[in-house]
């Protein structure tokens, strides 16, 4: 490729940025036509994701001239790589304050006042995406965000500083003040983030006098020190490892179908079916993806384990590279999750710097590693193919299957992807063996499950129980709805889930007992809307979301999206024609059926149970 | 690159027999649904499609049903299998594609889009049901005398990307860029043509299904109301710029030559141009009443 760049130059904090994420040996476009050329610029494609993030981190957006340097270092068409700054909603491709402020407009927020602090926030500082001069703070700028994954502490914000180094934090249960403290001072101004275990109320005792189900996947979120590997190992830790070593990979995956888990990203496909698929390409190398960019709106499940204890992520990833051949794996974390990506990153340095990642690990005789990758606000990055394009620097959009991942996934190579909750299973799994995990839980769904509860209840947060539980058992645990109000509905799944009434709440949180129910446990989420939510309103709120976060590469889910939220809107603000009704089952359905991926096809979902179930709209 | 090539001179291929909408075709193995619908003599509709393009599938207009399939597959890109049966003429075909036609209908120009208003009564799309919604209009694109852009008129085929790109051109002057609904062909922030990697090939023109990327002489034509392609003439000749022997086809309208294309069925240039042999016509209608 015999490539033209820009002419801008960069500045000195640019060529900084990038000579931290680029080794010093990847420049030149000279050096590389002669060694290599072409051939060694596809190799350091998958650099694109970090670099932009090191501009964008450093300089606070991403500049012709730092767009220009990062494609002669990488030998990258600048209009390839503007198409995919422009792609994730972190890049910012036109010059901002360095300081940003997201504050949370999506659903869990919604139903805890973030319409009314959304306001106020515009009110105090204008317009979002532009400098708050009018409140005389020319060096922020807010903008609203989707879901935060903050959902137990709801309504939320996350601060960004651009600079060296950047600075993030999170702002939980936000008021205006603290929105106003945060946009005025930065983040050092920031109260203390709550640790991750508050997340998860089953861990503070007394909990449920007694009836408290027994911890699986949670159990040592708020017992180890998270970035302590000696206190991980004091806790169990590595013990599944060498478990899985001791009966080799066939059993391992043999004990994992035995299990009969299912995938908990949403899919629910047997994972051990995966991992023999995976196992058995002769294609190498083998990659394994596991999958931390949960986004869906609601869900928060992943970030407690990541940010309370990573060290299972890191032992469960390593099992299954074991098992299925893979020497290297990445963790693909959503870009706003500042502490579970840093706990995670040094939870693996430490692993690496002790060898239970590396050439041989733990002087098993096999080799693993793993590296991170840092999405950058992008909800279909979570689509198992979208992954793949963005970890190899691609724009984050999914392809049509077949071909299967396990066959032709990340770099074209076999690839496992699995969630992060489907992952760390694994763990209970090799220590207790596949028919003992099959045991818990009911004949058609193994195990326990990690829901994410919120919305009107009285203590919001992530909740483990065995499968079988109803979902009113469930809001029970979490102090059912707040006194002098009552339950109107509550939406399974999130955004791409449905609704189910209050008078059916009695339905079992089993794959099975969804289906026969008609609905889905998706992610987990299990939001409480009670009588006093505003459903055309939240309705539209889910609309926005799948316009916001589709591709846009699709017809059916581009445009369906955009004629989806404008025919709310009509009816919301409007008269309720029965026209607006049938044209939103006309595009539903288009979507439904003929959209690439998984995102299109539900984008339809929850508001079609809204109307057939709850009876709104109409 | 390019895959027909490949496979070209690659060894026989076995033969596949599929189901469509009920008889048995035979067709070579590695062909696309929409190869056996051809072979079959099923007309299926496509816009994104484009026969020396890897197909991106993304306009969905040419999706079928296929048995254990839950959803509609797009026919332009999955491999025909053993036993696979196919119907293309169904009540869930009929809506997708009509459906697909409303909703780029609804939001973007598909005046210049041959074939299109004839699909929209096929198949009874209304795109105008919508009322006053979101659509992707913008100021037309004029910054260089060769070619005028129009993404007023842009489905999003993805095919002038991929022309301009790994496909043919290996420019890469434009890509795809920002996100859903907003997503726009777009060089580097958006710079003009002249300051971007642009050659002006053309070959963007070539594969363009809509009219969005026009010959300068032809939006100019349209524009002063003078373009009629029922009086123009196509004739084949050869390139005379260098050794190469690309194939030209030249669109004449009263004697003038109004645009030039290239076969997309010639092994040479599979439809592909360099800027002489797409736009270095002009030398050839000096009709000595400058040059004496």
């Amino acid at each position: 490729m015999d490539l033209r760049f820009p002419q801008a130059e960069p500045t000195l904090s640019e060529v900084q940025a990038l000579d931290v994420v680029l080794a010093p040996s990847t420049v030149a476009e000279g050096w590389q036509r002669q060694h290599g050329g072409a051939h060694r610029a596809r190799e350091l494609r998958h650099l694109l994701l970090p670099s932009l993030h090191a501009l964008q981190a450093r300089v606070g957006w991403i500049s012709p001239g730092g767009l220009g340097e990062l494609c002669r270092r990488l030998d990258v068409p600048p209009a390839e790589a503007y198409g995919v700054a422009t792609f994730y909603a972190m890049f910012i491709t036109e010059q901002r304050p360095t300081r940003v402020v997201h504050v949370c407009a999506d659903l869990v927020c919604h139903t805890r006042g973030a319409g009314a602090l959304l306001d106020a926030v515009e009110a105090e500082f204008g317009a979002p995406d532009q400098a708050c001069d009018q409140a005389g703070v020319g060096t922020a700028f807010w903008k609203p965000s989707p879901c935060l994954g903050l959902c137990e502490r709801a309504p939320a914000a996350l601060i960004v500083e651009a600079g060296d180094p950047a600075h993030e934090a999170v702002i939980s249960m936000a008021t205006v003040a603290d929105i106003s403290v945060a946009v005025r001072q930065g983040t050092h101004a920031v109260a203390a983030e709550a640790p991750p275990e508050a997340a998860v109320p089953q861990t503070v005792s007394p909990f449920g006098a007694g009836t408290t189900p027994e911890l699986v996947l949670l159990a040592r979120v708020g017992k180890v020190d998270p970035l302590s590997l000696d206190d991980f190992r004091a806790h169990g830790g590595y013990l599944a490892l060498r478990a899985a070593v001791a009966m080799g990979p066939t059993a391992v995956i043999r004990e994992v179908t035995d299990s009969q888990l299912v995938g908990r990203g949403g899919a629910a496909f047997p994972a051990g079916r995966k991992w023999q698929a995976v196992a058995g390409q002769p294609a190498r190398p083998h990659y394994l993806v596991c999958n931390a960019d949960e986004s869906e709106p609601g869900t928060f499940k992943d970030r407690v384990i990541l940010e309370g204890d990573p060290y299972s992520v890191i032992e469960a990833m390593t099992i299954a590279g074991y098992a299925t051949g893979c020497e290297l794996g990445f963790v693909y974390i959503r870009g706003e999750y500042p502490r579970a990506l840093s706990h995670l990153q040094i939870a693996i340095d430490a692993a690496r710097h002790r060898g239970f990642l590396g050439p041989d690990v733990m002087g098993l005789g096999f080799a693993f590693d793993i590296q991170v990758v840092r999405g950058a606000g992008a909800y279909i990055c979570g689509e198992e193919t979208a992954i793949f394009a963005s970890i190899e620097g691609y724009r984050g959009e999914p392809r049509s299957k077949p071909p299967y991942p396990v066959e032709v996934g990340l770099f074209g190579k076999p690839t496992l992807v699995n969630n992060v909750e489907t992952l760390v299973n694994v763990l209970p799994i090799m220590l207790r063996g596949g028919p003992a995990f099959a045991a818990i839980g009911t004949t058609g769904s193994s195990g326990t499950k990690l829901f994410c509860v919120s919305g009107s209840v009285k203590t919001a947060g992530v909740y483990e129980v065995p499968f079988g539980a109803t979902l009113r058992e469930l809001l029970d645990m979490a102090g059912g709805v707040p006194a002098g109000r009552s339950l109107r509905a509550v939406l399974l799944g999130g955004a791409a889930g449905s609704f189910v009434r209050a008078d059916e709440i009695d339905v079992a949180l089993t794959f099975e007992g969804v289906r026969a129910a008609g609905t889905t446990l998706g992610s987990g989420v299990v939001l409480a809307l009670d009588d006093s939510v505003d459903l055309p309103t939240f309705l539209r709120r889910i609309a926005a979301f799948f316009r916001d976060e589709s591709c846009g590469q699709c017809v059916p889910c581009r445009v369906g999206t955009v004629r989806q939220e404008e025919a709310l809107v009509r009816l919301t603000v409007g008269s309720r024609q029965a026209h607006d009704i049938q044209l939103l089952r006309d595009v539903g359905e288009v979507m439904r059926d003929a959209s690439i991926c998984g995102f299109g096809q539900s984008a339809w979902n929850a508001i079609e149970s809204a109307i057939d179930r709850l009876g709104a709209l109409t | 690159m390019n895959t027909r090539q490949e496979t070209s001179v690659a060894a026989p291929r076995r033969a596949v027999m599929v189901q469509i909408d009920g008889d048995e075709v035979k067709v070579p193995e590695g062909s696309t649904i929409l190869d056996a619908c051809t072979a079959h003599g099923t007309a299926v509709p496509t816009l994104c499609y484009g026969e020396t393009i890897d197909p991106v599938n993304a306009c969905r207009l040419c999706v079928v049903e296929v048995e254990n399939n839950r959803v509609l597959v797009p026919s332009c890109s999955r491999k025909v299998e053993p036993g696979m049966v196919v119907k293309t003429d169904t009540a869930r075909t009929r809506h997708s594609r009509k459906m697909v036609l409303e909703l780029l209908g609804s939001s973007v120009d598909l005046s210049t889009a041959p074939r299109v208003g004839e699909w929209m009564q096929q198949y009874g799309a209304d795109p105008t049901r919508y009322g006053v919604g979101a659509t992707v209009a913008q100021p037309v694109k004029i910054d260089n005398e060769l070619y005028v852009r129009d993404y007023a008129k842009c489905i999003l085929c993805y095919k002038c990307v991929d022309a301009c790109g790994t496909e043919w051109q290996n420019t890469f002057a434009i890509a795809v860029s920002g996100r859903g609904f907003d997503v726009r062909i777009s060089t580097e922030f958006d710079v003009e043509l002249p300051e971007s990697a642009c050659v002006y090939c053309g070959n963007c023109i070539a594969v363009c299904p809509t009219g969005a990327l026009m010959f300068t002489t032809e939006y100019d034509m349209r524009s002063a109301g003078t373009w009629d392609e029922s009086v123009q003439q196509q004739t084949d000749t050869v390139c005379p710029y260098c050794g190469v022997g690309c194939n030209l086809t030249l669109h004449t309208q009263d004697n003038t030559i109004v645009k030039v294309t290239s076969p997309f069925d010639r092994s040479l240039t599979s439809g592909n141009l360099c800027i002489k042999g797409r736009f270095g016509f002009q030398h050839v209608q000096s009709r000595g009443d400058t040059v004496r």
